[in-house]
């Protein structure tokens, strides 16, 4: 299944991945063929079988509610590229 | 004093024939002198390392040792090392200081073992021969001119060249067993569950686990010993209990029953390699166990499964790495968007990024049904055909890798044959199974590995049959040329 | 031609759990940034989230509150997109299968009850906050919320009114408060409102395209962003325009909503089923287990207070409005048990003007409920008067103090001794003399108005305290003369 590069453009978008114009027909190639090969799956019919999201299919383990975390900003901190204040800073943006 | 297995060290300590301060010096030597050959470490902390060696000796002296206790070891730079540089090999991740401790790490150092250095690995585990690294590829210690597999390559080829006496590794598609293979060391991936992923940093959550490289199953058996456990920080660890896989490594093999699927003897697979797993369970059947053959039909779909599963999970993973409140940020970005996609467009390599586009693409709306939801399907139907294999026999034997060692260079444009080399492992990770690979043969030279594959939670199982093989074999006892002691 | 609006809400109600949805941090507002945000709440490289257990219990809670079925699985999901205080980049939320579905509750509006069906109702976590006053050219993270528990409740399309939203919005902030599962502040964002609107001519069974004004935080701006909405819409239609299906603000301001800048592109959120944790499996004998802690309800409560004391369906449907005004009630009964009517008169009349004046809730009342209680006491046995009863309570609210102190201190006894009454009687009809004979040259019929002038007469001799009943007779017998 051929892909195209607008396709390329929109996907790169929603995954938010700055892809250099000359990089768009490489992707394009390499994922008709990836999907060409996950194409294959179509073979099987699967009508009656259920999906498996979890190898084990166990129930989820809960947590009680008790707080054992403590204020480590700091710690966090030091290996953000930019803060002021306590606060992760960005450019600015509209909401 | 390279060269001796683990446990050897571990007798060795003991006795207080050997400080871990003189293991860990003789390690650290090893790694500085061969690591630009190999480059199988991203980082060394030598001054760390001899401080732990030290706290050891101390707690020998005490004769309050445990058996992992002073034993060096190297963790591939997946897990979380607080406050270490903990990188996935990627440019997103380089300057990365972990601020806590991986699970499988914590207890690891509780057991008393000593860091030596992260190892190398493809970027973000994405990958099959270690060539998908920020800091480079790994070589093979048996041809330097050949790739270690992947993604744990890092691990297997400091195990494989006796720099460590054992490594930490992950294994998502393949990735403890096919370099396991490629290097001529043991690697366990152990059943999904079974070591906590808290700290073990995700590319495909329902896929990842984590486990040991090693010269020997019972080196693997030790380490496993103190990696496992329920951790009440993963949702997904089970609550399960751990045996003591030492106890078991001796148990007789005499009645056990293997199966081997003959889907798995394709014409893909090297004749040597098919011939040495052949071999090898002609002497297993020799020691008493008896092979039949058993049937795992859809094992052709495994790959296409697995590529949808895994991407459309690191699709999501991935996407904490917008440059906000670690790892790369772009310079001068204009606005909110310009950071996220020029960030991560720079912060992760080709490989990486093709993998977040197809797993997006696979979730994206009209898509969802054809490929996520078909996969998962799939994914139960390899799962319950293993099942039912696992009903007849006590463990399943294939090759791991349809080839040996595979020359650097020679697959990275071509990435539907780089996944093709995870054929033999795949299924595996999609069924949460446990599964060991041992080395069992060589061609032209280089290692041929064979897998155990078991029950759910029957790592002691798999351990004790590999065992029982390394007894009767010495395959895994062979050093690659050109390292010396 | 006329229109007839369909109105669904979305609800997103914090729960008030001690640690987050996901992590151990605190779930707590107000504090310094990013101080409560621990590395899973960070979304760090290799965390996990692990449910907390009390946010089930919640959400089972409420979906057995509004008669809504328990999924016995409910998954968990990610919903991704990238947004600047969204760490993982996804949400997790639930998906397909919710915890809570199929529910529904009763809505009082102008006298009569609707019936309005509880879609669903599911768990998620809140993202972080952006704050972008004080910061020049950029804008700071603050990811304290983040992780913090929610449940997101969502209505059918069955409102018919702004009215009826907000009666809904009401029942349902009336009902999490009662329940306790969150504090319902919506000045914190405790309680926020999305509102879907649409339009469409009256008796017409299909839907109009709909818009969804997002995060209104008062019962007051929802009735008047979808009044507006509503308006807007018609305006649309009716001058040959369609309405476009978008995201909408309220703007409290102006008055009026606009589309969300930012956020037009059609989002394609990649839901699916999160790896990192199991279903959520409960059974009967759970939830049997919460159905036995659950509190009586507000219209359970409202039938008992009508059928034990004899209240009306107003005023039992004003005291159970929120739990604590019921609880507050309740206790004050305590005090006077045979009066259950007064006392619900004087809790709707002095101290709700009294709470209302100074803005207060009912749980920061300056008079305690067994207070109210006493007071009641002496008005109903006649030692003080109605009105003198508003002045006692006027010295409880601003000073403190016992009732009978109040009374016996300022001397506020009621005088019921008929010849102290008689005295002040004689006194007024001698001091009035042309009003006496005008009452007693007019006509039978006419003097009953006219006996008000010496009552007041009285009254005000006796600084209020003489009992109005006996001073009436007394007044009446001697005019006769």
């Amino acid at each position: 299944m051929p892909i195209k590069k607008t396709q390329v453009r929109e996907i790169a978008w929603l995954a938010r991945l700055a892809i250099e114009d000359e990089a768009m027909a490489g992707y394009a190639k390499d994922m008709a063929d990836i999907l060409a090969l996950v194409e294959q799956m179509q073979a099987v019919d699967t009508s009656a079988v259920e999906p498996l999201a979890h190898p084990l299919e166990i129930a989820a383990q809960l947590r009680p509610d008790s707080v054992n975390e403590e204020n480590r900003r700091e710690d966090f901190q030091q290996t953000a590229p930019q803060t002021r204040d306590g606060f992760y800073i960005v450019p600015r943006f509209v909401e | 004093m390279s060269g001796y297995t683990l446990a050897e060290l571990s007798r060795l300590l003991r006795e207080r024939a050997i400080s871990s301060t003189e293991i860990v010096k003789s390690c650290l030597e090893r790694a500085e002198r061969h690591n630009g050959a190999l480059n199988c470490f991203i980082s060394l902390f030598p001054e760390h390392a001899l401080e732990q060696a030290k706290a050891a000796d101390s707690i020998i002296a005490a004769g309050k040792a445990g058996p992992l206790t002073g034993i060096p070891v190297a963790h591939k730079d997946i897990f979380c090392t607080a406050g270490f540089k903990t990188s996935c090999a990627s440019k997103m991740l380089d300057s990365f200081i972990a601020p806590y401790q991986a699970t499988a790490m914590a207890k690891l150092d509780a057991a008393g073992t000593v860091m030596i250095g992260k190892t190398n690995m493809d970027e973000f585990a994405m990958g099959s021969s270690n060539e998908n690294s920020f800091y480079g590829p790994v070589s093979n210690p048996w041809d330097t001119e050949r790739v270690p597999g992947g993604s744990s390559g890092g691990s297997a080829c400091a195990v494989s060249a006796r720099i460590v006496p054992a490594a930490t590794a992950t294994d998502t598609g393949g990735s403890i067993r096919q370099p396991a293979a490629l290097c001529g060391v043991t690697g366990l991936k152990p059943t999904y569950g079974r070591v906590s992923r808290y700290g073990m940093i995700a590319y495909a959550s329902s896929l990842d686990q984590g486990g040991p490289i090693a010269q020997t199953a019972q080196d693997a058996a030790m380490l496993l010993g103190s990696m496992s456990g329920f951790d009440p920080k993963d949702a997904t660890s089970a609550d399960v209990r751990v045996d003591n896989y030492l106890d078991a490594l001796n148990n007789d093999i005499r009645g056990l029953k293997i199966g081997v699927p003959r889907e798995y003897f394709t014409p893909e697979l090297e004749q040597p390699i098919s011939d040495a797993v052949t071999a090898a369970l002609s002497l297993l059947e020799q020691a008493g166990a008896s092979v039949i053959d058993v049937e795992l039909p859809h094992t052709d779909l495994s790959i296409p499964v697995y590529y949808v599963i895994a991407s459309a999970e690191c699709s999501s993973n991935l996407s904490r790495y917008d440059g906000v409140r670690f790892g790369h940020r772009c310079p001068e970005p204009k606005d909110i968007n310009d950071l996220f996609c020029r960030s991560r467009g720079e912060g992760f390599g080709d490989e990486v990024k093709r993998r977040i586009m197809i797993g997006t693409y696979v979730l994206s709306e009209g898509y969802y049904d054809a490929y996520y939801l078909k996969a998962q399907r799939l994914r139960r139907v390899l799962r319950d055909e293993f099942r039912a294999a696992l009903d007849l026999v006590d463990v399943i034997v294939t090759p791991t890798s349809p080839t040996t060692a595979f020359p650097l260079g020679s697959r990275i444009g071509d990435p539907v044959s780089m996944y093709l080399s995870d054929i033999f492992t795949v299924s595996v990770n999609l069924a949460g199974l446990p599964a060991i690979s041992i080395p069992a043969g060589f061609s032209a030279g280089l290692p041929i590995g064979m897998q155990i594959i078991g029950n759910y939670f029957q790592e002691a199982r798999l351990l004790n049959v590999a065992h029982q093989y390394q007894q009767m074999t010495d395959w895994h006892k062979r050093i690659p040329g050109g390292w010396q002691l | 031609m006329k229109w007839e609006s369909v109105i669904g809400l979305e609800l997103h109600v914090q729960l008030a759990t001690r640690s987050k949805i996901f992590s151990g941090a605190a779930n707590r507002f107000g504090e310094s940034p990013n101080t409560l945000a621990c590395a899973v709440d960070l979304g760090l490289p290799g965390v996990l989230p692990v449910a907390n257990e009390e946010v089930i219990r919640m959400a089972v809670m409420f979906g057995l509150a509004v008669d809504a079925s328990i999924a016995g699985q409910s998954v968990f999901a990610r919903k991704n997109y990238f947004y600047p205080d969204l760490p993982k980049g996804y949400q997790i939320s639930q998906y397909e299968l919710p915890i809570v579905s199929a529910g529904r509750v009763q809505i009082q509006v102008d006298g009569t009850t609707r019936e309005i069906g509880i879609t669903r109702a599911h768990l998620e976590e809140d993202a972080g906050k952006s704050v972008h006053e004080g910061f020049t050219g950029s804008t700071g993270i603050d990811l304290n919320r983040a992780g913090a528990p929610l449940i997101e409740i969502v209505s059918e399309p069955d409102l018919r009114s702004a009215g009826e939203a907000v009666a809904l919005m009401k029942k349902i902030h009336a009902l999490v408060r009662y329940l306790e599962i969150s504090d319902g502040n919506m000045q914190e964002g405790s309680f926020r409102c999305d509102a879907n609107v649409s339009i469409r001519p009256a008796g017409e069974s299909g839907l109009g395209t709909r818009t969804e004004t997002k995060n209104i935080n008062s019962f007051r701006f929802v009735e008047q962003a979808i009044n507006y909405e509503i308006d807007r819409q018609i305006g649309l239609v009716e001058a040959g325009q369609e309405v476009i299906q978008e995201t909408r603000l309220f703007d409290p301001d102006r008055n009026e909503t606009r589309p969300m800048r930012g956020k037009e592109e059609a989002n394609d959120y990649r839901y699916f089923p999160d790896p990192d944790l199991p279903p959520v499996v409960i059974d009967n004998d759970y939830i049997e287990s919460v159905r036995r802690q659950l509190p009586e309800l507000p219209e359970q409560k409202q039938q008992r207070f009508m059928e034990t004391y004899g209240l009306s369906e107003y005023d039992s449907s004003y005291l159970v409005a929120n739990r604590e005004t019921a609880d507050y009630y309740e206790a004050a009964v305590v005090a006077a048990p045979e009066q259950p009517k007064l006392v619900a008169n004087t809790v709707m009349g002095v101290l709700s003007a009294s709470l209302n004046r100074e803005n207060l809730d009912i749980k920061d009342s300056k008079v305690s409920a067994d207070k109210v209680g006493n007071l009641v006491i002496r008005i109903a046995d006649g030692t003080i008067s109605n009105k003198i009863g508003k002045q006692v309570f006027e010295s409880l609210w601003e000073g403190g103090g016992d009732v009978d102190d109040i009374i016996e201190k300022q001397g506020l006894k009621q005088v019921t001794d008929s010849s102290e009454i008689g005295r002040l009687v004689d006194e007024v009809i001698a001091g009035n003399e042309a009003q006496v004979q005008q009452y007693r040259n007019a006509a039978p019929e006419k003097r009953g108005k006219m006996i008000g002038y010496f009552v007041g007469q009285v009254m005000k001799k006796s600084k209020g305290k003489a009992n109005p009943k006996q001073v009436n007779l007394l007044l009446a017998e001697k005019l006769e003369k």
